[in-house]
Parts: structure tokens; sequence; C-alpha cells
């Protein structure tokens, strides 16, 4: 499966750069779980830290805090991404790094 | 679904599938199709090709051996939909495991480590190699842990309602025969 890491990187390019409602920067700073404020903050920071804690009210909350329903979709796969992505890159410069010293 | 638009607000040919996929396995939508089929050029069609690529693509790792990396990432993840839809086709697809062996072993082992901490160190990956994988099988591995990491996620923040085990049974035999896409 060795074209799979540009498999990756095309997906990561469409949600954080593509055509979107939410502006790009808002979707890059959920992507990266940093630089968000408010409930759009609280919500993206769960979805990359913590899932499972996610509840209506914060998907509520950041309704009313201004953001349609289109805008959240795309910030929370931005965050779940976001995290998936770090993850992998940790893990893939700790498979280089085992060719680099002994 | 928390989001309105991934139950009704589909495009018309997608709402056309899903009716016919009711009507065929008597079983409601299955929520990780209303998400990936949901305006799928911005997300959807592209994370269907990871994942079609990652659990069925070429490699070392047996499909039956990706399914359970995939149960086992959402099972770290404590991601109920995606634990029990994975367990189903990796029940299905390898009814005759012999116990783990050691290269699968250890790579699960870094897996749960990557999904529950975030990060691995260069020891955690010797440990892998001495063990038997091949860096393919890693980087492989590696792939099925980025996608379920995703989707675990979404599962949860979006709300996928986790249906009786009857329409797992029927998604995983869909998966088994036609794969992610």
């Amino acid at each position: 499966m060795s074209s799979v890491r540009a498999l990756i990187d095309g997906l990561v390019a469409s949600i954080r750069e593509g055509d979107g409602q939410a502006p790009r920067e808002q979707r890059c700073a959920a992507f990266a779980n940093a630089g968000l404020t408010g409930p759009v903050r609280t919500l993206v920071d769960k979805v990359a830290s913590r899932a499972r804690d996610v509840h209506d009210e914060d998907i509520a909350a950041a309704r009313a805090s201004g953001s349609s329903e289109d805008q959240i979709f795309e910030l929370v796969v931005c965050a779940a991404v976001g995290q998936a992505m770090r993850q992998y890159a940790s893990a893939r410069a700790a498979l280089d790094a085992t060719t680099r010293s002994e | 679904m928390r989001l309105a638009i991934l139950d009704t607000g589909h495009a018309f040919w997608s709402k056309l599938l899903f009716a016919f996929i009711r009507t065929v396995s008597r079983q409601p939508t299955p929520e990780a199709l209303k998400l990936v089929a949901y305006r799928p050029e911005f997300y959807g069609s592209r994370m269907k090709a990871v994942t079609h690529e990652a659990m069925r693509g070429t490699s070392a790792w047996s499909v039956g051996d990706r399914e359970l990396m995939a149960a086992f990432v959402s099972s770290a993840n404590e991601s109920e939909y995606c634990t029990k839809a994975h367990t189903a086709v990796a029940a299905l697809s390898d009814l005759d495991a012999a116990p783990l062996a050691e290269p699968l072993r250890a790579t699960l082992r870094m897996l749960r480590k990557l999904t529950r901490e975030n990060t691995v160190d260069v020891e955690d990956m010797r440990a892998v190699l001495a063990a038997g994988a091949s860096r393919e099988q890693v980087e492989d591995a590696l792939a099925v842990a980025f996608a379920f990491n995703a989707t675990n996620r979404l599962a949860d923040a979006l709300g996928f309602s986790v249906p009786g085990p009857k329409a797992f049974e029927v998604g995983a035999k869909f998966l088994l025969a036609r794969g992610y896409r």
C-alpha cells in the first residue's frame, strides 16, 4: 500500500485547503487544535483529545455561537483527522529514527 | 447523529442508494456510510480511498490481521460503534485464527500505545522490528491506525447510534465482499 501516504496527503489538503463553508484559517486551526476560541475551541479540543466526551450540548453551543451545521461538520472532521495525523507523524518519525542510531 | 445534515442532508442519489440499502439489508442505513456520503468531495471520497487502501491494498498483513488492528485501535479509543463494527469483520474473516504471531502481537502493542498516548518513540519501534515485523508492515499498520483514529473520533463526536448485532453482521459481510470503497 505504498500509495497510501499520497492518499492521506490528499485528504489532509482537501479538508484544510479545499472548498468549504468554514474559513480555511479556522479549518487549519481545528486541524492543529490551536488558536481557536469559545465553544468551537471546546468542541474541537474534545474531538481531538476525548471524543467520547462530546455531548449534544457541545454541538448546540457551537451552533449558538454562530457556526452552521456544515461549518461544524467541517471543523469536527478537521479536528479528528488532525489528531490522527499527529499520531501518524509521531510514529513515522520514530520508525525513521530506528535507522539513524543504535 | 448530532448534525441533522448527516441524517437528511444528502444529495438525491445518495438518498436513493440509502433507500436501496435499507430495502435489501432490512437494516437502517449505516451511520458510517451516512458520514462518508455527505458532501463526499470534502472528506468522504478521500477517506474511503485511504481506508480501502489501508485495509484492502497490497500488504504483507492479511485482511484479517488488518481488521483485527482496526478493532483493536477502536477498542483502545473506547469507540463503541467502531469496535462492534470491526470485531464482527475480524471474527468473520479469521474464524480459524491461531494464537497471534509475534510480529502482529508486537504491532498491536505499539498501536495501542500510539492510540492512547498519541505518541511512540524509537524504542517502541525497535521492539516491533525485533519481533519480526518488517518496516513496510509497520508503515502499513500505521495507515490502518490513522484511518481508525480519525473515524473513531468522528463516530463518537457526531453521535453515531449503535445498532443491534444483526446490522453489524450484515455490514461485516458487505465490508468483506466490497471493502471500503
